[in-house]
């Protein structure tokens, strides 16, 4: 499993399709208090909005990164909107997806790439 | 950001680790360790803020009848080291800013908001006031319940102060204006010294083990809490003091005399009502609601939200918005439109957390 990152700060993993934001993203965010994920069946496409984290302050769309259908969405957000900001790679994902045009992935970055954007902004 | 105006405390806040924004044309520190941390600090203990970004300026003494023409708060009878909050208005009763008012010995001390502040000198000058720009000067609140002992143990004496006085003291060489007020709900002070000393105090308050520093991130969330209003959004030249729930800044003797901008209007409101108010919404679930927000009555669109986000206080979102009359009354049930999403809401008085003012007379 490879996971790719976007110049928007998301990241998805090409396995399992798992979507979620990075850590720089949180800390830019600032504390998340409520995510809307998009319900399983929705359809996705790269470049557009798919989520919304709100912080205390905002709500700031989040863009897929890869064009697909919803499988699932993470559910303990609702409870736990935090998880964003503690677990961003992690238990703070938002969603999964079934890729519906896997080669969109080569046109992402690796993680060495990311974090040497990351470095530069 | 490149061509915002630096404060006076700059490099300590980027040396604080502080998140920079541009605000008011100032970069100006958005939060450092984060917003509900910093919130929630401040709630238990004090907390520093910089609002240098603020205008600050003086009148003589003698123009408190002609700073009447301009406002609807009674000057003429503010005593020495007294604060009044007062709002600039308009020929139709709308409001250009809202202020603090303070007597002193030799003049009078004016505080506004920064993005109003070239503004608001203008329509002083233009009113034949010989308005003073204290831009030579900081200012610094301290906020929270433990404000007072970290305050008075630089600064002996501030303890004495009450809610809504002030008075100069002296601090390690420097002149200091303090007054018991603030813009989070909680007891604090608000600071005007001059600029070149900002960092040493603010270096000394921080030592304190009470003190840390708060952005303007929490300073939206306490205020909010609390209830009290921001220009530009909650307040502005279309609100009049009535719709927006000040009513209170319109001084007894003015009702009488008038002689303020839209008085006839705002008079006529203060005998029969307002058509329209502003009111505190508390949100069902957790999905904050924002400014420009539509609010859904009987479902039709009666109003927007001018405010809103997430109490850390209180754990829910929280908003304000301008709803008509006959909606405005606390326990209406309302609904917030987000994203094409109808989120159901109740009318609540505010403030939506308690104030903990130490006012005079009061045993503190």
């Amino acid at each position: 499993m490879t996971r790719h990152f976007t110049t928007d700060h998301e990241w998805v993993d090409d396995a399992a399709g798992t979507v979620g934001i990075t850590d720089y993203a949180q800390g830019q965010l600032g504390d998340v208090v409520f995510v809307e994920v998009p319900s399983p069946g929705t359809t996705v496409t790269k470049g557009t909005a798919a989520a919304v984290v709100e912080s205390v302050k905002a709500a700031s769309d989040v863009y897929s990164p890869v064009s697909g259908t919803v499988t699932a969405a993470n559910a303990d957000l609702e409870a736990e909107p935090a998880l964003v900001n503690t677990d961003p790679e992690g238990r703070g994902w938002l969603f999964r997806l079934e890729l519906s045009a896997p080669d969109e992935l080569a046109g992402l970055m690796d993680e060495a790439a990311y974090k040497t954007f990351v470095a530069s902004l | 950001m490149a061509s915002d105006l630096l404060l006076p405390l700059d490099a300590l806040h980027r040396r604080l680790g502080a998140r920079m924004v541009s605000f008011a044309g100032y970069a100006m520190p958005i939060q450092y360790d984060g917003i509900i941390a910093e919130h929630t600090w401040t709630r238990a203990h004090a907390g520093l803020f910089d609002v240098s970004h603020m205008g600050q300026m003086t009148l003589p003494r003698g123009a408190d009848a002609a700073l009447e023409t301009l406002l609807p708060g009674d000057i003429v009878g503010l005593a020495e080291g007294a604060l009044r909050y007062s709002l600039l208005l308009n020929d139709t009763g709308g409001i250009l800013d809202d202020l603090m008012v303070t007597r002193r010995a030799d003049d009078l001390y004016l505080v506004v908001n920064g993005a109003t502040k070239a503004g608001d000198l203008a329509h002083l000058r233009a009113a034949g006031l010989d308005t003073t720009h204290r831009d030579d000067l900081a200012l610094l609140a301290l906020q929270g319940p433990e404000a007072v002992a970290a305050l008075d143990r630089l600064v002996p004496g501030v303890a004495a102060l009450r809610f809504m006085r002030a008075a100069g003291f002296a601090w390690d060489g420097a002149n200091l204006w303090i007054s018991r007020s603030g813009y989070t709900g909680e007891d604090g002070f608000e600071v005007s010294l001059p600029a070149t000393r900002a960092e040493a105090l603010a270096t000394a308050l921080l030592a304190q083990p009470e003190v840390r520093p708060v952005g303007l991130g929490a300073r939206d969330s306490l205020r909010l809490e609390a209830g009290l209003s921001l220009y530009g959004h909650d307040l502005t030249p279309e609100t009049t003091p009535v719709e927006a729930g000040l009513s209170f800044a319109v001084s007894k003797r003015r009702r009488a005399e008038g002689g303020f901008p839209g008085a006839a209007i705002i008079l006529a409101q203060l005998a029969e009502g307002a058509s329209r108010r502003r009111v505190g919404l508390k949100i069902d679930g957790r999905q904050p609601v924002r400014e420009g927000a539509a609010v859904i009555v009987a479902d039709a669109v009666a109003g927007l939200v001018t405010s809103g986000g997430f109490g850390p206080a209180l754990g829910c979102p929280i908003a304000m918005a301008y709803l008509p009359a006959i909606a405005a009354a606390d326990g209406t049930a309302v609904e917030v439109e987000v994203r094409g999403k109808r989120i159901a809401a109740t009318v609540v008085p505010m403030p939506f957390f308690p104030k903990s003012y130490v006012r005079a007379g009061a045993t503190p």
